[in-house]
């Protein structure tokens, strides 16, 4: 098997978290597909470090860990309070700027 | 793992098997947590990629980001995913109703123009080019070389994201607190309320439920003085859940007797 199977499926799987990104409406859905697209980078990473025979790669990938990992703090705290004051969790909701 | 040989970009057969074996699933895990409609079963799906890119990691000599991978990912951040779904409503489903028309297909066309631009870049930029391998990087161990990056090459960014996650929770918390508007009612206050009603019916305490022969439990109203039920001897979630009992149907059939 070619060692770049692995960033092939790497593209697979950023393709579609992006598609989750735009399609689906409720925002927890939502979230979870950006973490997704995280994961596919964090794989392409560790491929790369293995390519190229360094750990850069890794050390890049576990820094993409700890960013997701305050991103999700902060972004699911933006749901709930979100889902506080409209009782939802629906993107289409969040539509105060509009109006 | 370590041991894997490498010629030139290809793996060994064992590698070989677990990625064909495990990637088609991951894949379709992925496009499943797209077309699913409850979030929760997204979650699930999601939480098994993650699992499959764990065995990746560990397949590909990152020991250290697999472990990492299950404990952060699927132990700490899907926990806290299914725990804002409980928040939000365990059954809270999207619905597939298109709000602006048009946009799935778009979106489609979009993702299948990206995927194919990347795969193709993949393709001409690193197919058959031999890979080293990390059996140098890796010689004292995984962890080990991890850290001497980290500590050395990478240490001003480390301390970055120290700082990074120090915001983050204080962020989070600040989100996350709501201002009590007024303060918390006490038991003085609700016996002033209690005296400050209309009528004094309930300033000595509501009655209590049950006081029939027949059944004698707290889904049946209490009896008043001229024989009529109190709703208000019911405590109030068993009202809302509609577990309360008609009274009449244990009355007895006193008259009937007395006319026999």
């Amino acid at each position: 098997m070619d060692i770049s199977n692995y960033l092939f499926l790497s593209a697979i799987l950023f393709t579609i978290g992006a598609v989750g990104v735009v399609v689906r409406r409720n925002a927890i859905v939502v979230f979870m597909c950006i973490e997704l697209m995280l994961n596919a980078t964090n794989l392409a990473f560790v491929t790369f470090a293995r390519i190229n025979g360094n750990l850069d790669g890794q050390v890049a990938s576990f820094f993409t860990m700890v960013v997701a990992a305050c991103e999700v703090v902060v972004g699911l705290a933006i749901i709930v309070t979100m889902f506080r004051s409209r009782r939802s969790a629906s993107v289409d909701d969040a539509s105060l700027l509009k109006r | 793992m370590l041991s894997l040989a490498l010629h030139s970009g290809t793996t060994a057969t064992p590698e070989a098997v677990q990625f064909w074996f495990l990637a088609p699933l991951a894949v379709l895990a992925a496009l499943g947590m797209l077309l699913v409609k409850k979030a929760v079963h997204s979650a699930l799906l999601l939480a098994w990629v993650m699992v499959s890119l764990a065995f990746f990691y560990i397949a590909q000599d990152a020991l250290f980001l697999g472990i990492v991978q299950i404990v952060v990912y699927t132990g700490a951040v899907m926990m806290l995913f299914l725990f804002i779904l409980m928040l939000v409503g365990v059954d809270s489903s999207d619905s597939l109703v298109e709000t602006i028309k048009g946009q799935r297909g778009a979106a489609i066309a979009a993702a299948l123009g990206v995927g194919g631009l990347l795969t193709s870049l993949i393709a001409r930029a690193v197919q058959g080019v031999p890979a080293v391998g990390l059996k140098d990087a890796n010689n004292g161990g995984n962890v080990q070389g991890l850290a001497s990056e980290l500590f050395t090459k990478y240490v001003w960014a480390f301390e970055v994201v120290s700082a990074l996650l120090i915001t983050a929770a204080l962020g989070a918390m600040v989100l996350a607190h709501s201002q009590k508007i007024k303060s918390k009612t006490a038991q003085r206050d609700l016996s002033i309320a209690r005296f400050r009603k209309d009528s004094l019916g309930a300033s000595a305490g509501l009655p209590a439920p049950g006081v029939f022969a027949r059944h004698n439990a707290v889904d049946v109203p209490a009896l008043l003085p001229d024989g009529s039920p109190a709703p208000s001897s019911i405590s109030a979630t068993l009202k809302a859940r509609g577990d309360m009992l008609d009274s009449k149907i244990f009355e007895l059939e006193a008259k009937e007797e007395e006319e026999n």
